[in-house]
């Protein structure tokens, strides 16, 4: 499949290819993301949508293919130049993987302490700030084992945006979740879209989500996109595993 | 990737067996080059440095002084047998402080530290904790490996000495029950003998021993696969790895430093 059109792309995937031992998890995949811009990634689970949200902030290595994320190729950068892109680039994990030793506050405040010269109170501040946007401020002294599904997302999220970043990566932000919490995270993540402008992708496979949440949808099928466009044109594509995933969706 | 049961836990073949001390000898390649390297995380290694050292404190008393007591108790009984009775305070501290101090601090300090070091790690490995902090432009192996290694090395020492300590103090103590003598001369009889060439090097080999802990449990806790099983086999090979490593470096350091250190 050729690259899409790339317009402001802040992300930029071209022919990329990875693989464990003989299973190609990510097979000649081309994708553009331009500002302002949410992608869903729309496939089967178990099928490499983690994989692909890893190798696209140098988690994991792409066998070959490209990676510009901000304009910056990522596959080529040492330590020091990766973690600078990484701190523009919000990361909401599958099931939040919230440090399990730190309360909510510390957590949301975790990468604050390490790239800020802020004192503790104001970090503390700026971390109170963001768990109220996302509704989560009087579980500030919680543990995450005593939060639920839900406002442990919603915490994953805080700390992803904590440093202000310019692309969120979302993994399945609402799977597993009961509708009414998976349409709050559906709400929180289009506002975020709204206000802050962010470019960002969602890698789910739940159609409800899909249409709520985005301007542009990518459809992978055994590691390949099989659909890339926008999702009304989704329902008239001849392919026939976005027909299936459609009609069961 | 082999799990450590396919690897040198389960000395599955030698290809896997060779597979394991190659990825170990990349690790401690990776562990000496970020030591080196900035930012070094100076809060979380105090915090290691806690973790590690006052809270196996209490442990490492406590199995120090049985052994101090079992160690005055046995020779006490040879001793008299051989017409030596005398010779009891020497031997006690020379046995402390050159073998029993420094192996029952290091094979604690496995049990303790090495389990929580690679069931924390493996635990953070399956939960994404640790892609989480790599995924927030901060470098993991930085944060927890190297803290968590520098701790293990310096605060063996540390315990052994007060591992001594509390083994001769209640080895004398032992002692003054069945037959009173004073500490001043129990110590004083003790340590006549004993030289720096005998205390140092014996003592601070267990930083050896805090290296092997440290570098077993996290190379085990990092390296872990398969949700909560994978981090019971991660603990459970730290633990084993570690106290296995641990006596087979003391029988070489052991006579390492009776070849250099030879009065």
């Amino acid at each position: 499949m050729t690259p899409p059109a790339q317009g402001n792309a802040v992300i930029r995937v071209e022919s990329l290819f990875k693989a464990f031992g003989s299973l190609k998890v990510i097979n000649d995949v081309n994708l553009n993301v331009n500002v302002g811009e949410t992608l869903v990634v729309l496939c089967r689970s178990g099928t490499g949508k983690s994989v692909l949200l890893k190798l696209l902030i140098g988690l994991q290595q792409p066998d070959s293919g490209s990676i510009q994320m901000l304009g910056q190729e990522i596959t080529q950068l040492a330590e020091k130049p990766l973690n600078e892109v990484r701190k523009k680039v919000g990361f909401v994990f599958q099931n939040a993987a919230l440090y399990d030793s730190l309360t909510v506050a510390e957590n949301v405040e975790f990468p604050l302490k390490y790239h800020t010269a802020l004192t503790v109170g104001q970090r503390r501040e700026q971390a109170m700030e963001i768990l109220t946007r996302v509704g989560m401020q009087d579980s500030a002294l919680m543990m995450p084992t005593e939060l639920s599904g839900g406002m442990k997302r919603r915490v994953g999220l805080a700390r992803a945006l904590v440093l202000k970043p310019k692309i969120m990566l979302y993994d399945e932000p609402t799977a597993g979740l009961d509708p009414i919490t998976s349409e709050e995270i559906n709400e929180l993540i289009l506002k975020l879209q709204q206000e802050h402008a962010m470019s960002s992708i969602v890698v789910t496979h739940e159609m409800h989500s899909a249409q709520r949440i985005s301007n542009h949808v990518a459809m992978l099928d055994q590691g390949s996109i099989v659909f890339d466009g926008n999702f009304s044109d989704m329902k008239n594509s001849d392919n026939k595993f976005v027909s299936l995933f459609i009609k069961n969706g | 990737m082999k799990t450590p049961q396919q690897g040198f836990g389960g000395l599955g073949s030698i290809p896997s067996f060779l597979e394991w001390f190659g990825e170990l000898g990349c690790f401690v390649g990776k562990f000496v080059r970020s030591t080196f390297s900035r930012p070094f995380h100076f809060q979380a290694l105090l915090q290691q440095m806690h973790e590690i050292g006052t809270r196996s404190l209490p442990l490492v008393v406590l199995a120090s002084a049985s052994t101090g007591v079992v160690l005055s108790l046995h020779t006490r009984e040879s001793l008299v047998r051989f017409g030596a009775k005398g010779l009891l305070p020497v031997v006690i501290v020379m046995t402390i402080i050159k073998e029993s101090g420094p192996i029952i601090t290091a094979l604690i300090v496995c049990g303790r530290v090495g389990a929580g070091i690679g069931a924390q790690l493996a635990s953070m490995k399956v939960t994404e904790q640790i892609d989480a902090i790599e995924a927030s432009g901060i470098n993991a192996f930085r944060l927890l490996v190297v803290t968590r290694i520098l701790a293990c090395i310096l605060m063996l020492p540390l315990l052994t000495i007060v591992a001594d300590l509390s083994g001769i103090l209640v080895g004398w103590l032992a002692n003054t029950l069945v037959e009173h003598v004073s500490l001043v001369r129990f110590i004083q009889d003790g340590f006549k003998q004993l030289t720096f060439q005998d205390l140092l090097p014996t003592t601070f080999r267990t930083a050896i021993f805090g290296f092997i802990i440290g570098l077993l449990g996290c190379f085990q806790g990092t390296r872990s696969t398969g949700g909560t099983e994978g981090v019971a086999r991660a603990a459970t090979s730290a633990v084993v790895l570690a106290s296995l490593f641990v006596i087979v470096a003391d029988v070489g350091l052991v006579r390492l430093i009776q070849i250099v250190f030879r009065p």
